[in-house]
C-alpha cells in the first residue's frame, strides 16, 4: 500500500509545531497585550479634554492649561481647590472662571460658553481624561501631602493646550511608586511645579524624604485595602 | 487545631438549639445543614439545567470575546459636571454632616445626617440629643431609603389627575373657608411646636375645627394611666441607669416607642460588668411572646397577655399598694412574683416596674402605684409636664368616625395617618369617608387612604422638610432639610398654613418665625441663637423641668376573670412597626427576632398550642375574631404563652408600592376597637393550604459546638469561679503563616453579649453604609441573604420556656483566616492592619472562601442584586464603597472606608488616629453600645481594655483562627433565692 503522506509532510508538521504554534501564541499574546495593556487602549497622548455640548449652552470652547499655567503661571490650587484636603482635586465651578473673565476678555467669543453657562445656570460638561475604575479610591490629598507632585501622574500639564494622559494609569504603574516611593518623591516646594525633573541623586533624596514625611512601608502601601474597598 | 479539644467541646455543650426542628433533630434539618449555602442555593433555579447551561456558556464565551472588541475595548468617555456656583462649605469628596431630627411616634429623635454633595446617604444619632445620645435604630437607619423610594407620590393630584400645588393651596383655603367648624385634621402624632401653633391659628380662625392625632400603635394607655393615677396629664420618664431591679410586665422598653434608644442605652449601662463595677441589674419579664427586652431577662415567664394583669395585681399586693388583694396564681407565676417582690422590696428606690403600651390604662395607673409604694418616685421614676399635645388615640378616631357619619365633618385632611389600612376592623372608615364632602389626603405615599380623595398633596420626607420636634424629655430640636424636596412635596405645616389662607408660607419661614416668638430675641441675637440651634441639633434650655407627682387617683386591681379558649395578641412588627414604611426593602428583609422570618407575618403559636390545634409551621389557618377573618400561615415560636396566637401589624398593604404590596396579611382587620392589643374568643380553623415562609434561622449553623459559640455564666459563677477539671486549653500550633501584628494600627472589635438585645440596628446600619442590596423573599428562602452582619439566635432548655441567646455575627477578621488560603486568585488577603480584605475586582466567584469559613459570614452575589437602573436609588449609595455586581463575594471589612478616611486624615496631619476616631457603622448605630471597635495595639484604647477582661471569648476558639472580633460572655444575674429557672 502506498504511503498516504509523503516525506515532506514531516517537515510541514514539524514547522507547524515548532514555528506555527509559537507564532500563533505570540500573536494572541500581542493582541491581548494591545487590547488590555497598551497605551493605545488607554488613549495615552490623545487630547480630547474639550467641553461636551451640554444642554443649551451655545458655543464650543475649551480651557488651555498651556495658556493659564504655562503662560500666566496660575497655581494649580487656584482652581483645583480640593487637592490638599479631599480625594477629589475638584474641577472648578464656572464662577471661578468668571472671577477673572468678567473683567478680562469679557466679550471674547471663545468664552461665550462660560458666560452662557453662568447666565443660564447650566453647568459646563468637561470630558474626563484621567478616569480610574470605580473600585479604585484614589485620594489626591494624601499624595500631595506626602511628596508626590502633580506631574508625576499628570505630566507637564503646563505645556498642554488640551490635556492628555501621559501615563496609562494601570495598576502596575501605581505599584511602581507604592513599592518604591523613593524613586518619585520630591520636596514639598516642588509639588505644584509641573516641569520638575528628578535630580541626579533622586534615590538618596527620595529615601530622605520618605523618612522625613513618615511615609508608610511598601508592605503597607501595597495592601489591597489602601486603594480598594 | 487540636481534635481532642474539639471533641471535648462538642460533648460538653449546654444543649443549644436553633429551631424546633433542630431540637427534634429532624432529618430534613440535617439535610438542609449539609450544604454550604442551604436549600440548593448554588443551583440554578431556571428551567435550564446545569449541564445545558455549561454547553450554552461555551458558545457564548466565544461570542463575548468578539462582542467585547466592538463595544468595550476602551473605557467609555465620561464627563465631569462641576458646580456653576460651588457652595462655600461643599468640598467634593468630603461629606458634610447636618443636625436634624425625626418624628418617631410623635416625639423627636435628634439625628446627624451625612450628605455627599447634597445627597443625604446615611443618618446617625446626634450625640448631644437626649433621645439618641448618638445611637439610632433600624427604623431610623432605613428612613433614608424611604426618601429615595421611587414609589413615593411625586405630584399633586386632583381627583387622581395631575395638578399643581398653586391650585391645591387655593382650593384648600377655599374649602376651609366654606367648611368652617367642620374642618378636621387627622395626622400621626407630632410634637412639633410650630405645627401646634399653626393648628392653633387655624382653630382660632375657624372655631370648632379639630386636630386628631392617631397612631395605631400609640402609647395612649400609658398617658391615660398616668393622668388617672397622678391626677393630671404627666410625662413619665424612667431612669434605667439608676435601677438595680427592673420588672417588665409585657413591656418591650428597649425596643418599642420613642424612648427605646435612650432606655436601651441606660439599661445596658447597668448590665455591663467592669472590674470597677462588678454588679449588674436584674430583669424580670412577663410577656405573652418573646420580645427584645424579654430575651434579656434573668427571669422570664410566658403568660397570656390578659394574665399579665393578674401578675401586676399580685406584685401590687406584695409591695403593699393599699386596696389590692393578691389573686390566685399558678405555682410557676406565684414563684416568679414572690421572687420579684422580694427583690423589689430589697431595692426600694432603686427599682422600676414598667408595663407596655399593650396593657390597659388601669394597669399603667396600678404600676405607677407600685412604683410609688416602692419609693421610686423622684428617683428612678421622674415626671415632667407633658411635652407633646395630647393625642386622642383610638377613642379620637372613633369619635371622628361618628362625627363623619353624623355629617358633622365637611372637610377632612388626612396626613399620613393611613386609616383605611390601619383602623381597627370594627370601625367602618370607608363608608364614613364617603359622607365627608371634601377629603384631602397629604402624605409621602399615595396610599390606601388617598383613594377617592378630592385632592392628594404629595408630602415631603423629613429629610426634605423644615419642622421641629420635642423629645420625650422635652428637648426641642429643629428638623432641617438635607435636600430640597425631590418631588416638590409639602409638609403638614405648609398644608395647615394653606388651610388658614396663608398659601405662600414656607415651612422654613414658619419654623423660624415660631422660634423667634418663643426665644423673644431679635436681629443679630436671634440669628446667632438660630444658627447655634441648627448646628447643635437642639435648642438650649428646652428640657422639660422635672416636677413632683404624687398618687392622687384611686387605683384598682386590674385582673379580669380568667378567660377560656384562645387569645389573640396584636403586636407592632419589630421592624415594620405600624406598616407605614412597608415599602422599605431594608425593613422587610431584616430577619425578625426569634423567628428570623423575613418578608412575612405569621400567626405565632406555642409548641403545645400547635399540637392542640394540630398545625405545623407553614400550615395556613383561618383566624376569626369577633366575626372578622383573615388567613394566616402558622409559625411555632418557642417561649410563647400557651393558648395565645400572636399576629404582627404592619403587613398586608395593598397600596404601599412595588416592594410592600401583598407582603403578609393585614392583622388590623382582626383588631377590635375595644381589643386593640389582645382579646379572648379567637377561633382558629385549619385549612388545607400551606404557605412557604423564608427564615434565616437555620442557615449557617455552627454544628452544635455550643461552648465555643456561646459560653454563658451566672454573675455569681463569674465573680467566684469554681475550679473544675476538663476544659483545659491545649497549646495549638498553626500551619498558617504568622504575620507581624506588633506594629501600626491593628483593628479589633469586642461585642458585649450582655448589652445586645437583637434589635437589628446594626444590620440595617451596615446595609446603609455598605451598599448592601435587598434580594427578596425567594432569594432568602434559597439562603442567599446578603447582610454582612446577622443576629444569631440560640435557645436552650425546653421548647415551652427556653432561654434565648442572641449574638451579632459578622466577619471575625481571623488572623489565621481559613478563607484566604483557598482563594485561587488571592481576592481575599490580609493587610498589615489585621483586616481580612475582600478585593471585589479580583474575585472570580469560586465561593471556595465561603465554603471554608467556619463562621459563615461571607455573602455571594448570585445575581445582579443591586439595582443600577433606578436613578433615585443610585443617589442613596455611599460613594466610598464599591457597588458590587453579580458573581462577586462580599463580606464585612470593619468599614474599611471609614478606616481609610481616618488614616488619610491622620497621615496628612502627621498624627496618630486617636481612639474613637474610627467608628464602624454597626457600632455607631447600636443603641446599647454593645459593639466597641478600635486599635488593639494601643493599650489605652477602649477595645484593648475590654479585650483584656477575663470575660472575653472568641468564637470557635479551638479552630485557632484567632478572630479579631471577640465577645464578652453572656452573664445572667438570677435571684439566688428563686427556685425557678435561673437562666
Amino acid at each position: 500500500m502506498a504511503q498516504v503522506f509523503n516525506r515532506r509532510t514531516n517537515t510541514i508538521v514539524r514547522l507547524g509545531i515548532f514555528v506555527g504554534i509559537p507564532v500563533i501564541l505570540a500573536l494572541l499574546t500581542a493582541t491581548w497585550w494591545y487590547y488590555t495593556r497598551s497605551d493605545w487602549v488607554r488613549d495615552v497622548g490623545v487630547a480630547n479634554a474639550k467641553v461636551q455640548p451640554a444642554g443649551n449652552i451655545p458655543g464650543a470652547g475649551g480651557y488651555s492649561h498651556q495658556l493659564h499655567v504655562g503662560g500666566l503661571k496660575l497655581d494649580c490650587r487656584y482652581c483645583h481647590t480640593g487637592v490638599e484636603i479631599s480625594s477629589y482635586a475638584n474641577i472648578p465651578p464656572v464662577e471661578t472662571c468668571m472671577g477673572c473673565h468678567a473683567q478680562i476678555l469679557p466679550n471674547s467669543p471663545k468664552l461665550a460658553f462660560i458666560r452662557n453657562s453662568y447666565a443660564k445656570d447650566e453647568p459646563v460638561q468637561w470630558n474626563k481624561v484621567h478616569d480610574l475604575p470605580k473600585f479604585v479610591y484614589f485620594n489626591h490629598s494624601i499624595h500631595v501631602a506626602k511628596g508626590v507632585g502633580c506631574s508625576t501622574c499628570h505630566g507637564n500639564i503646563a505645556s498642554m493646550a488640551v490635556v492628555y494622559k501621559t501615563e496609562a494609569l494601570y495598576m502596575s504603574w501605581c505599584l511602581n511608586c507604592h513599592r518604591a516611593p523613593e524613586k518619585f518623591l520630591r520636596p514639598q516646594s516642588e509639588i505644584f511645579n509641573t516641569a520638575w525633573t528628578p535630580p541626579a541623586d533622586q534615590i538618596v533624596q527620595g529615601l530622605k524624604l520618605k523618612k522625613d514625611l513618615n511615609i508608610r512601608t511598601s508592605s503597607q502601601l501595597t495592601n489591597c485595602s489602601i486603594c480598594h474597598r | 487545631m487540636s481534635k481532642e479539644t474539639l471533641d471535648n467541646q462538642s460533648t460538653s455543650g449546654r444543649g443549644y438549639w436553633r429551631s424546633l426542628d433542630d431540637l427534634a433533630q429532624s432529618s430534613e434539618f440535617q439535610a438542609r445543614l449539609e450544604r454550604e449555602f442551604p436549600s440548593e442555593a448554588a443551583e440554578l433555579r431556571d428551567p435550564v439545567t446545569r449541564r445545558s447551561f455549561i454547553k450554552l456558556m461555551g458558545a457564548s464565551m466565544a461570542l463575548s470575546t468578539l462582542a467585547g472588541c466592538q463595544f468595550a475595548i476602551k473605557q467609555p468617555q465620561e464627563v465631569i459636571v462641576p458646580y456653576i456656583r460651588q457652595p462655600e462649605e461643599v468640598i467634593p469628596g468630603r461629606p458634610l454632616y447636618y443636625a436634624t431630627s425625626m418624628n418617631v411616634q410623635g416625639y423627636g429623635i435628634g439625628l446627624l445626617a451625612e450628605s455627599h454633595e447634597g445627597r443625604p446617604t446615611k443618618v446617625e444619632g446626634n450625640p448631644d440629643h437626649a433621645a439618641s445620645l448618638g445611637s439610632s435604630d433600624a427604623w431610623i437607619q432605613a428612613s433614608v431609603l424611604t426618601m429615595y423610594d421611587p414609589d413615593r407620590s411625586q405630584q399633586v393630584l386632583k381627583a387622581g389627575v395631575a395638578a399643581t400645588w398653586a391650585d391645591a393651596s387655593t382650593a384648600l383655603a377655599a374649602a376651609a373657608a366654606s367648611a368652617g367648624a367642620g374642618i378636621r385634621i387627622l395626622s400621626e402624632p407630632n410634637a412639633s411646636p410650630t405645627l401646634a401653633a399653626a393648628i392653633t391659628a387655624l382653630t382660632t380662625k375657624y372655631a370648632g375645627a379639630k386636630w386628631i392625632q392617631y397612631d395605631p400603635i400609640s402609647n395612649d394607655n400609658a398617658i391615660d394611666g398616668a393622668a388617672a393615677a397622678l391626677g393630671a396629664a404627666t410625662n413619665v420618664v424612667y431612669a434605667f441607669n439608676q435601677a438595680e431591679v427592673v420588672v417588665a410586665l409585657d413591656s418591650d422598653f428597649t425596643h418599642s416607642g420613642p424612648t427605646a434608644i435612650r432606655y436601651s442605652r441606660d439599661f445596658s449601662a447597668k448590665r455591663r460588668i467592669t472590674s470597677a463595677k462588678p454588679t449588674m441589674s436584674r430583669l424580670y419579664a412577663a410577656e405573652p411572646t418573646p420580645s427584645h427586652t424579654g430575651t434579656m431577662a434573668d427571669h422570664r415567664i410566658a403568660v397570656r397577655a390578659a394574665d399579665v394583669a393578674a401578675l401586676t395585681d399580685a406584685i401590687a399586693a406584695g409591695v403593699g399598694v393599699s386596696g389590692i388583694t393578691a389573686p390566685t396564681l399558678d405555682a410557676k407565676a406565684s414563684a416568679w412574683v414572690t421572687a420579684a417582690v422580694s427583690d423589689l422590696k430589697a431595692n426600694a428606690g432603686k427599682s422600676i416596674v414598667i408595663t407596655g403600651e399593650t396593657q390597659s390604662a388601669a394597669q399603667h395607673a396600678l404600676v405607677l402605684a407600685i412604683n410609688n409604694a416602692l419609693g421610686n418616685f423622684g428617683k428612678t421614676v421622674t415626671f415632667t409636664a407633658p411635652v407633646a399635645p395630647a393625642t386622642t388615640g383610638n377613642a379620637g378616631l372613633k369619635a371622628l368616625v361618628d362625627e363623619m357619619n353624623a355629617g358633622a365633618v365637611s372637610l377632612l385632611v388626612i396626613s399620613d395617618a393611613n386609616i383605611i389600612y390601619n383602623a381597627p376592623g370594627d370601625i367602618d372608615v370607608k363608608s364614613a369617608l364617603a359622607k365627608v364632602a371634601t377629603v384631602i389626603h397629604h402624605g409621602i405615599y399615595a396610599d390606601e387612604s388617598s383613594e377617592g380623595a378630592a385632592w392628594h398633596i404629595n408630602g415631603a420626607h423629613y429629610l426634605e422638610s423644615w419642622s421641629d420636634s420635642r423629645a420625650f424629655d422635652g428637648t426641642a430640636a429643629i428638623q432641617q432639610p438635607l435636600i430640597a424636596p425631590l418631588y416638590d412635596g409639602k409638609t403638614l405645616i405648609e398644608v395647615v398654613a394653606a388651610l388658614s389662607g396663608q398659601t405662600n408660607s414656607t415651612g422654613h419661614d414658619m419654623v423660624k418665625a415660631y422660634w423667634k416668638s418663643v426665644l423673644s430675641t431679635d436681629g443679630y441675637a436671634f440669628d446667632k441663637e438660630w444658627q447655634i440651634s441648627l448646628h447643635d441639633g437642639l435648642i438650649k434650655n428646652t428640657v422639660a423641668v422635672a416636677t413632683t407627682a404624687s398618687l392622687t387617683g384611686a387605683v384598682t386591681a386590674t385582673a379580669t376573670a380568667a378567660s377560656e379558649g384562645l387569645e389573640i395578641v396584636f403586636r407592632a412588627d419589630s421592624s415594620l412597626r405600624d406598616g407605614s414604611a412597608a415599602n422599605n426593602g431594608w425593613l422587610q428583609e431584616v430577619p425578625k427576632p426569634i423567628t428570623k422570618l423575613v418578608w412575612d407575618n405569621t400567626a405565632q403559636v406555642s409548641p403545645a398550642t400547635a399540637k392542640t390545634l394540630g398545625v405545623a409551621s407553614g400550615d395556613v389557618v383561618s383566624l376569626t375574631f369577633q366575626g372578622r377573618s383573615v388567613k394566616a400561615p402558622v409559625w411555632i415560636v418557642p417561649g410563647q404563652a400557651d393558648n395565645t396566637v400572636v399576629v404582627h401589624l404592619g403587613f398586608g398593604r395593598t397600596k404601599a408600592g412595588k416592594v410592600g404590596d401583598g407582603v403578609g396579611f393585614n392583622a388590623y382587620t382582626l383588631r377590635g376597637s375595644d381589643n386593640l392589643w389582645h382579646g379572648a374568643g379567637l377561633e382558629v380553623t385549619k385549612t388545607t393550604e400551606t404557605y412557604k415562609l423564608a427564615t434565616t434561622q437555620e442557615h449557617t449553623s455552627m454544628e452544635g459546638r455550643d461552648e465555643d459559640i456561646y459560653p454563658t455564666k451566672t454573675l455569681a459563677d463569674f465573680l467566684h469561679p469554681v475550679a473544675h477539671e476538663g476544659h483545659k486549653k491545649h497549646e495549638v500550633i498553626s500551619l498558617f503563616p504568622e504575620y507581624d501584628y506588633s506594629k501600626g494600627y491593628q483593628w479589633g472589635m469586642q461585642i458585649d453579649l450582655n448589652a445586645c438585645n437583637g434589635c437589628n440596628a446594626c444590620v440595617v446600619a451596615c446595609q446603609a453604609e455598605n451598599n448592601i442590596p435587598v434580594v427578596g423573599k425567594e432569594q432568602v428562602f434559597l439562603g442567599r441573604e446578603m447582610h454582612w452582619i446577622r443576629i444569631d439566635t440560640y435557645f436552650s432548655g425546653d421548647a415551652e420556656s427556653p432561654s434565648v441567646y442572641q449574638i451579632p455575627v459578622a466577619c471575625m477578621q481571623c488572623e489565621h483566616a481559613p478563607c484566604e488560603i483557598v482563594c485561587p486568585v488571592a481576592a481575599t488577603v490580609h493587610d498589615d492592619e489585621g483586616l481580612n480584605v475582600m478585593v471585589y475586582n479580583r474575585c472570580v466567584g469560586t465561593k471556595y472562601c465561603s465554603n471554608n469559613c467556619p463562621y459563615k459570614v461571607r455573602r455571594f452575589n448570585f445575581f445582579q442584586y443591586v439595582d443600577e437602573e433606578t436613578p433615585s436609588l443610585k443617589l442613596q449609595r455611599n460613594p466610598d464603597v464599591t457597588v458590587r455586581v453579580r458573581g462577586v463575594m462580599e463580606k464585612c471589612n470593619y468599614c474599611v472606608q471609614r478606616i481609610n478616611e481616618a488614616r488619610i486624615d491622620a497621615d496628612r496631619e502627621d498624627r496618630q488616629i486617636a481612639d474613637g476616631q474610627v467608628v464602624s457603622a454597626c457600632q455607631q448605630a447600636c443603641p446599647s453600645q454593645a459593639i466597641v471597635f478600635g486599635n488593639i495595639n494601643d493599650a489605652a484604647s477602649r477595645v484593648s481594655q475590654l479585650k483584656a477582661l477575663e470575660s472575653k471569648f472568641t468564637m470557635l476558639d479551638p479552630l485557632n483562627t484567632k478572630p479579631r472580633t471577640s465577645y464578652m460572655i453572656k452573664l445572667s444575674n438570677p435571684n439566688p433565692e428563686f427556685s425557678g429557672k435561673t437562666e
